[in-house]
């Protein structure tokens, strides 16, 4: 080992000090968070032993009632106040939410973003996302045993500026320092191709809960890049449901359901769905608040009819991607399949017959996005060893414009553009002695301004007064590595930066963020809480196995009078485990740990009346034995 | 370390032109394979990745660095773009939105082009749109070889600019085809 370490920016971490990062897969329908453990990219599971976070979040008067499996558990009964699938409404208006009508949320048509009303107020998709990834955050901290350095939270690789500002802003707010935004057929590639070595040009199809995604990559020895991606960021695995949720609705011909119903219905259709990855014919059955009973059999061919036009509307995009990438199928050497929507056998035949080869089913195709962005992170947060040096070279999935003349776009960014880029467009003034103007950036592949997405309008201003026409304003547009926009601007002639305020169209300030953060960090004092309540209890448990033990073994130590009080106090300590206080129980562990302190030293006293029998004294090697 | 000191290394120059970048001679006619593995180095070196946790000075730098060199090789990979580039070094202005003059010949066999191109749309032949595709391909490649002799052997700019200018005609009606083919196959 060298005597001095040379410490370069970006490259540089003391041998011995392992850097805690993490890799969140924050999905439409379940989320992950993974680690690398010693050189192993590990999911972390929660305390029953379960990797996936169903992305479920239930809210009461009090605030947020429960994450995960306990939420999702009480949709059909409180439908209005648990959020499923808030990935779809991230960074998007009401407008944009695909059978917004069908869904039970009282939804507020906010400027940008939609908000939604719940019992415990109005909430935006970042704040619901946020407490997902608080929960990720804190099983990941007790797993690891200390404060994260950060987290490379994942994106469909389709996702916009405003879906990632969103996704960015929802970690900032969970308190995760996001190390970088990596798109999820990145991740999966990722993953894959360190696994199995591959080399050669991969195609990834993930399908989601709620996006899908196609990227072509080209894998080389230590180099990962992305030659073109596609897909549609409100197309996945909710739509099949939707799908068997209508034929139901169609073949039992029921009249107007309550959003109570309706979300029972759409449950038996996801359960239907998974049930025919395996078997040929699925039974819904269901009894209706109305009264109404469905009795219905779903069959795979039947199954195959009613979502055959969402099969197909995954291969357009994949043909764009390759025509993008300047390639041809038979270019392709594997096609990795991500997301648990894939599982779907339409899907898996479909995708075999367009490449004319077997899709690759060899990952989880759950947990392979998490493994990915946790062994990116291991290597953003500096843990670099010699056989974990790689570099991704990612993509813009949508082309970035501006505003021109009668509302048409100029494309200044082209999709596909390998990221980062930065391109500078020289401006001009147009009356005499002009001292500000407005661009307007969108995102999307249309010519005509109103059918992109608007990002954002940049005001300049403090531009010299100078004629009509004589300033020369030079405006970078710069999309850095996460795929997030920046603008800058400067006037040539006279060197002066213009000033630019940037009004983002997705519709949350600065302050709307700021006071997120306000609640967060409240609900951060309740996290401690939580945390130490929780490691209160397990201590307790422990200290109740022990004397448990104790008495199982060495119960003849004790006289019957004294039995009856340790149990006693053990029951009363089991009782204040079940609570959420925390004080009544550190006294009950009190409590029954001064009941059986004689017990304790009567052991201790055996124990060694043991070691001594029939040894010298000068064997005997103290031992840590003894009472809590 | 010095914080400048990551950016200097070796056949990376970021102040000059692209070639200089990749250490390439300023010509038409490069390896292409070499120009792959000399950006895939500078990006192994440059990239944000790499600099996560650094400076925010050095950060920065890193972006631009990154997106430099990504803009090179986007320049220098495709034919017709390398071609203007070259031009410019050397002085001479393609000038394609105001010199829209070209030559009859030209224009009657671009009329020709579209006229076959439409048709095939219109009678929605597949096949015959994919033989355009492959034909006017032919033809791109013959065209650049063209402009290879007038850049590298003959440095003639000027007329080097007008067979960049038909190249972008050429390039237009490819993405037509193009086009039309995608949209047969919804």
């Amino acid at each position: 080992m060298a005597l001095l370490q040379i410490a370069e920016p970006g490259q540089s971490t003391p041998p011995h000090q392992h850097r805690l990062a993490v890799g969140i897969d924050l999905g439409t329908t379940n989320s992950l968070v993974a680690t690398v453990k010693s050189g192993m990219a590990v999911v972390l599971s929660d305390e029953f032993g379960r990797p996936l976070l169903p992305s479920v979040v239930r809210y009461d008067e009090g605030g947020v009632a429960a994450v995960g499996y306990d939420a999702r558990a009480r949709q059909a009964e409180d439908p209005k106040n648990t959020i499923v699938s808030v990935k779809r409404f991230m960074g998007r208006s009401r407008e944009d939410i695909a059978h917004v009508e069908t869904l039970p949320y009282r939804f507020i048509d906010a400027p940008g973003m939609v908000r939604l009303s719940t019992a415990s107020g109005i909430k935006s998709p970042v704040e619901i996302s946020a407490e997902i990834l608080r929960i990720l955050r804190l099983r990941a901290e007790a797993a690891l045993g200390g404060p994260l350095v950060g987290a490379v939270i994942t994106v469909p690789a389709y996702f916009d500026d405003a879906q990632r500002q969103a996704t960015r802003d929802a970690a900032r707010v969970a308190g995760i320092e996001v190390l970088r935004l990596l798109n999820e057929p990145t991740a999966a590639a990722l993953a894959y191709g360190l696994e199995h070595a591959a080399e050669g040009v991969y195609g990834v199809y993930d399908l989601g809960g709620g996006t899908f995604d196609i990227s072509i990559l080209r894998l080389s020895r230590g180099i990962f890049e992305v030659l073109a991606t596609g897909g549609d960021s409100a197309l996945g695995g909710d739509d099949f449901d939707q799908r068997i949720f209508c034929w139901i609705l169609e073949r039992a011909q029921l009249s107007p359901l309550s959003s109570e119903d309706a979300r029972l219905l759409l449950v038996q259709a996801r359960e239907a769905k998974e049930y025919l990855t395996q078997h040929g014919e699925a039974r819904i059955v269901a009894r209706l608040s109305t009264g109404e009973t469905v009795d219905l059999r779903l069959s795979m061919p039947e199954m195959n009819e009613i979502t055959q036009t969402l099969v197909a509307k995954t291969l357009q995009p994949v043909k764009k991607a390759l025509r993008d990438a300047g390639l041809g199928i038979r270019d392709i050497k594997g096609v990795v399949m991500v997301g648990g929507a894939t599982r779907m056998p339409q899907i898996q035949h479909a995708v075999g017959e367009f490449f004319g080869q077997e899709p690759l089913n060899n990952l989880d195709p759950d947990k392979v996005v998490a493994l990915g962005a946790a062994t990116q992170a291991n290597l953003l947060a500096g843990n670099r060893s010699a056989d974990s040096d790689w570099l991704l070279l990612d993509v813009i999935p949508l082309s970035l414009g501006i505003e021109t003349m009668g509302g048409l776009v100029e494309r200044l960014i082209p999709r596909n553009s390998t990221l980062p880029v930065a391109r500078a467009q020289d401006f001009t003034t147009f009356k005499d002695g002009q001292t500000a103007m407005a661009i307007h950036v969108v995102q999307g592949e249309r010519e005509l301004v109103g059918d992109c997405r608007s990002l954002g309008h940049f005001e300049l201003r403090g531009i010299p007064p100078m004629v009509a026409g004589a300033a020369r304003i030079r405006v970078t547009f710069q999309v850095d590595a996460d795929g997030l926009l920046s603008v800058s601007a400067r006037e040539e002639t006279s060197g002066v930066s213009a000033r630019i305020s940037v009004k983002p169209s997705y519709g949350l300030s600065d302050d709307e963020i700021a006071g997120m953060l306000q609640d967060s960090l409240e609900h951060a004092k309740d996290d401690a809480f939580r945390r130490a309540l929780k490691e209160t209890q397990v201590e307790a448990q422990r200290l109740i196995e022990a004397v448990h033990s104790a008495l199982m073994g060495d119960g003849e130590l004790l006289n019957p009078v004294e039995r009856a009080r340790i149990e006693a106090a053990i029951a009363r300590l089991q009782a204040a485990a079940l609570g959420d206080n925390r004080r009544p129980l550190l006294l009950a562990m009190d409590e029954l740990e001064a009941e059986s302190k004689d017990f304790a030293a009567r052991r201790m006293d055996k124990s060694i009346r043991a070691a001594f029998a029939g040894k010298n004294i000068d064997e005997i090697v103290p031992t840590g034995e003894g009472a809590k | 370390m010095s914080e400048a000191g990551n950016f200097r290394r070796d056949g990376m120059n970021f102040g000059e032109d692209h070639f200089a970048l990749f250490g390439l001679p300023r010509a038409f006619r490069i390896d292409l394979l070499l120009l792959e593995s000399r950006y895939r180095e500078i990006q192994a070196q440059v990239h944000p990745d790499r600099f996560v946790d650094a400076e925010e000075a050095d950060r920065r730098r890193s972006l631009q660095w990154a997106a430099q060199a990504n803009e090179a090789l986007q320049t220098l990979k495709q034919p017709r773009l390398r071609a203007s580039y070259l031009l410019q070094l050397n002085g001479q202005e393609i000038d394609a939105e105001r010199n829209t003059a070209m030559p009859a010949d030209f224009l009657l066999e671009q009329m020709e082009w579209r006229e076959g191109v439409q048709e095939a749309r219109e009678a929605g032949n597949h096949h015959e749109l994919e033989a355009f595709h492959h034909r006017l391909r032919e033809h791109l490649d013959k065209a650049c070889d063209t402009l290879g002799v007038l850049l590298d052997d003959q440095r003639d700019w000027p007329t080097a600019a007008d067979q960049v200018r038909r190249l972008m005609f050429l390039e237009k009606l490819l993405s037509e085809i193009d086009d039309a083919l995608i949209t047969l196959e919804k």
